[in-house]
C-alpha cells in the first residue's frame, strides 16, 4: 500500500466531506444504539426531533451553539499555524472569570458600553493565560500541546477555588457559584421565550471577521505561510516567534469570549459546570469545517444539534447522552481520513 | 523543616508515593514506546480512562483480576491500533488525531458504564487486588516495606521497566523500533517494513497505557469515578520528556513526580485551615510544566516524530 498525491481534489468533494463524516459517526453510532438495546431508526429520529424539530429545539440548538463557535474558530485559527493550542477550555474560563469580575458590580455602565467591554475583558483574559505557554514555547522551546492542556486543569481547580471561597455567592443556597451578572451585562436573548442570546450574533461577526483577517491581510498570510512551511516563511523574512505570538492572542481571545458568551448569555453567572467540555469539541468543529473560520459556523450548529438531540433522546429512549460525544469523536476522526483522502488517494501494491 | 525530613523517612509516605507512581510508570513506558517509534500518542488520557473502565467492568461482571488486565490491554491495543491506522497509515496530524482517540475512548468508557451499570449515588465496588509481599526484600528498613509491600501490578511495573529498557537498548527489535523514530528511511533500506513496527510499538504502548489506567480502578481505588484519570496521561506525556525518552529516567521521573503528589496531599491536610486544598492540587500540573522547562532546551526528540513515514519516501 503505497500513498500518492492527488493533483487537484474536486470541490463538491471537499465540501460534502463534512457531511460524509457526520454519516460516518452515524452509521458506527448505531452499532452503540444496538448495544443498548434500542433501534438506531427511532434513536436518530428522536434525536432530529430533539434539535430541530421545534422552534424552541431549533433555539436550543443554535445556543449550544454559539461558545462552540468561538472555540471552533480559536482552534481553527491556531492550527492554521499549527500552533496546537488544546487550552480552549481553560481559556474558555478565564474570560469567564474576567467577565465575572467586570461585570459583578464592579463597575456599572449602560449595556452598549457594559456588554462589549466584557467580552474584550474574556478576550484579554484569554490572550493572558495563553501568552504563558506562547512564551514558553517562543523562549524555552516547551511543547505548548502539554502545557496547554495541563493549564486547563490548574484553571479549573483556580475556578474551584474562587468558587468556594471570596467569590462564593452567599445568596446561592451553598451552592458553589459566583454572583450574579448585573443588569446591564446580561446579554439580551434575540428570540423571545427562548434562551438564545446575543452572543450568536458577536460568534457570527468574529468568525466573518477571523475569515477576512485570513484571507486578506498580511497578518493572515503570515499564518498560513507559517503553518505551510516554517523554513521558507523564515527564508521570506516572516518571524516565527511573532506570528505565533498573534495566532495565540487571537486564539486565546477567542476562546475567551466563549467563556464570556456563557457566562453573561446563557447561565448569567459562572459556576464549574459552565462548559461541558466546549473546549475540547471546539476542535472537532474546526477540523470538521476544515479550519475555515465560516465553516465553522455550520459545523458548529451541526454539531450542538447533536448535543441538543442526544440530550432529548436520552430522557425518552434509555440511550446514556454520551453518544453524543462518541457521535462527534467519530465525526473528528473521519474527517481527518476524509481530507487525507481528498489530498491523497491510496495505491495498493507496489 | 525538621518535620518534613522526618516524613520523608517514613514508611506510609514512601509506601504511598509507589502507589501513585505506579500508574504513571505503566502509562509513561508506553508513552515512550511509542514516541521512540516516531508517533506521539496524546490518545493517552482516553486510553487510560478505557483501561480503567474495561478492567473493572470484567471483573465486576465476575471475570477474575489478572483476566481484568488483560482485557484491559486488549481494549488499549484497539485503540492503539486505530490512532497507527490514521497516523502512521494515513499519515493524518498526529496531534489531531490522538485527541480525537482520547474523545472517543473517554466518551465510549463513560457510554458503557453508564450503559451496564445502573444509577446509584455510591459507585459499586470490587474486591482490588490485594498487597502481596515479597519475603526477603520487604525487610529492607524503610524502602522495603514501601517497594516490596505493594500489589502485584506494582511490581509488574518495576519488571516492565527493565523489560522496556532491555528490549528497547540491547535487542535487534528495539534498535529497530527506534530507528522508525529517528531515520525511518535507513530501516526500509534494511527492507524492514516500517508501518508495521510503528504500527506494533503504537499498540503495545497503548496497552501499558491501559494498564495504568487499569491499575487506578483495581488496585489504588476500587471503582470507578468520572474524569478519574484526571490528567494524569497529559503528565506522562510531559514525563517522557523529562525523562528524555530513557526507560530508567521515566520511571525515576514517576518516582520524584509522585513524592511531590504525596507530599503535597500530605500538606493539604496540614495546611487546609491557612492556604485552599486547590493550591496543593495544582503542584502536579505546575510540577509538570516546571519539568518540561528544566529539560526542553537540550530535549533531543526523536528526529522523526510527528513525521508520517510514506513507502518509498526518499529523506
Amino acid at each position: 500500500m503505497r500513498i500518492k498525491t492527488r493533483r487537484n481534489a474536486p470541490f463538491w468533494l471537499i465540501a460534502a466531506l463534512p457531511i460524509l463524516s457526520i454519516g460516518v459517526a452515524f452509521i458506527i453510532g448505531a452499532f452503540f444504539i444496538l448495544w443498548a438495546g434500542e433501534s438506531p431508526i427511532n434513536a436518530y429520529i428522536a434525536l432530529i426531533k430533539g434539535s430541530l424539530g421545534s422552534t424552541f429545539a431549533i433555539t436550543e440548538s443554535l445556543s449550544r451553539a454559539t461558545p462552540l463557535i468561538f472555540t471552533g474558530l480559536a482552534a481553527a485559527v491556531a492550527f492554521r499555524a499549527k500552533f496546537w493550542n488544546i487550552g480552549a477550555e481553560g481559556q474558555l474560563y478565564c474570560g469567564a472569570m474576567a467577565a465575572t469580575l467586570v461585570g459583578t458590580g464592579m463597575i456599572d455602565l449602560p449595556a452598549p458600553i457594559m456588554i462589549p467591554m466584557l467580552f474584550i475583558a474574556g478576550a484579554i483574559a484569554g490572550c493572558l493565560i495563553l501568552l504563558v505557554p506562547v512564551i514558553l514555547k517562543t523562549h524555552m522551546k516547551v511543547d505548548e500541546v502539554v502545557t496547554t492542556l495541563l493549564l486547563n486543569f490548574v484553571i479549573l481547580l483556580f475556578v474551584n477555588m474562587l468558587l468556594e471561597g471570596p467569590w462564593k455567592d452567599p445568596m446561592a443556597m451553598g451552592w458553589p457559584q459566583a454572583a450574579r451578572i448585573i443588569d446591564n451585562g446580561v446579554l439580551p436573548t434575540i428570540v423571545a421565550k427562548s434562551r438564545l442570546h446575543l452572543g450568536i450574533i458577536v460568534a457570527l461577526l468574529m468568525s466573518v471577521l477571523m475569515w477576512a483577517i485570513i484571507r486578506f491581510t498580511v497578518w493572515g498570510y503570515e499564518i498560513r505561510a507559517v503553518g505551510h512551511n516554517q523554513q521558507a516563511s523564515t527564508f521570506y523574512g516572516i518571524s516565527i516567534n511573532k506570528s505565533v505570538l498573534m495566532v495565540a492572542l487571537f486564539s486565546g481571545g477567542l476562546a475567551g469570549m466563549a467563556g464570556v458568551s456563557e457566562v453573561a448569555g446563557l447561565k448569567g453567572y459562572l459556576t464549574l459546570t459552565l462548559s461541558p467540555g466546549f473546549g475540547y469539541t471546539g476542535i472537532a468543529v474546526a477540523m470538521l469545517a476544515q479550519l475555515h473560520p465560516i465553516g465553522v459556523v455550520i459545523s458548529a450548529i451541526f454539531l450542538a444539534s447533536i448535543y441538543v438531540g442526544a440530550d432529548a433522546m436520552s430522557r425518552t429512549i434509555d440511550i446514556p447522552n454520551y453518544i453524543a460525544d462518541i457521535l462527534v469523536a467519530i465525526s473528528l476522526l473521519s474527517v481527518l481520513v476524509g481530507a487525507m483522502l481528498t489530498r491523497y488517494r491510496i495505491v495498493w501494491g507496489k | 523543616m525538621m518535620e518534613l525530613f522526618e516524613m520523608m523517612l517514613t514508611t506510609g509516605l514512601w509506601a504511598s508515593v509507589i502507589r501513585i507512581a505506579t500508574p504513571l510508570i505503566f502509562a509513561t513506558l508506553g508513552e515512550l514506546i511509542c514516541e521512540r517509534a516516531g508517533v506521539l500518542n496524546l490518545g493517552i488520557e482516553g486510553i487510560m480512562t478505557i483501561g480503567a473502565m474495561a478492567g473493572w467492568i470484567w471483573v465486576y461482571q465476575g471475570g477474575d483480576l489478572w483476566g481484568g488486565i488483560v482485557f484491559a490491554a486488549i481494549v488499549g491495543m484497539i485503540f492503539g491500533f486505530l490512532h497507527s491506522l490514521l497516523v502512521v497509515y494515513l499519515g493524518v496530524s498526529q496531534h489531531v488525531s490522538g485527541i480525537g482517540i482520547t474523545l472517543l475512548a473517554s466518551s465510549i468508557s463513560y457510554y458503557a458504564y453508564t450503559l451496564l451499570i445502573p444509577f446509584s449515588t455510591t459507585p459499586p465496588k470490587i474486591v482490588p487486588f490485594s498487597v502481596f509481599e515479597i519475603p526477603i526484600l520487604s525487610s529492607i528498613p524503610v524502602i522495603g516495606q514501601a517497594l516490596f509491600h505493594q500489589s502485584a501490578l506494582t511490581y509488574l511495573s518495576y519488571i516492565l521497566v527493565g523489560v522496556t529498557f532491555f528490549v528497547l537498548h540491547k535487542m535487534p527489535i528495539g534498535l529497530t523500533i527506534r530507528m522508525a523514530g529517528e531515520n525511518p528511511v535507513a530501516n526500509e533500506a534494511q527492507g524492514i517494513n516500517v508501518l508495521l513496527i510503528r504500527t506494533g510499538a503504537v499498540m503495545a504502548g497503548s496497552a501499558l497505557m491501559a494498564i495504568g489506567g487499569a491499575f487506578l480502578t483495581m488496585s489504588a481505588f476500587d471503582a470507578f469515578y468520572f474524569g478519574m484519570i484526571n490528567g494524569r496521561g497529559w503528565i506522562c506525556v510531559a514525563l517522557v520528556i523529562f525523562a528524555s525518552w530513557k526507560p530508567g529516567k521515566a520511571f525515576l521521573g514517576a518516582i520524584l513526580f509522585a513524592l511531590f503528589e504525596a507530599l503535597q496531599i500530605r500538606a493539604q491536610l496540614i495546611g487546609a485551615d491557612v492556604i485552599p486544598y486547590q493550591i496543593f492540587s495544582m503542584m502536579p500540573y505546575f510540577l509538570s510544566i516546571l519539568a518540561m522547562m528544566l529539560v526542553a532546551r537540550k530535549a533531543t526528540y526523536p528526529k522523526a516524530l510527528l513525521i508520517p513515514f510514506r513507502q518509498g519516501d526518499r529523506i
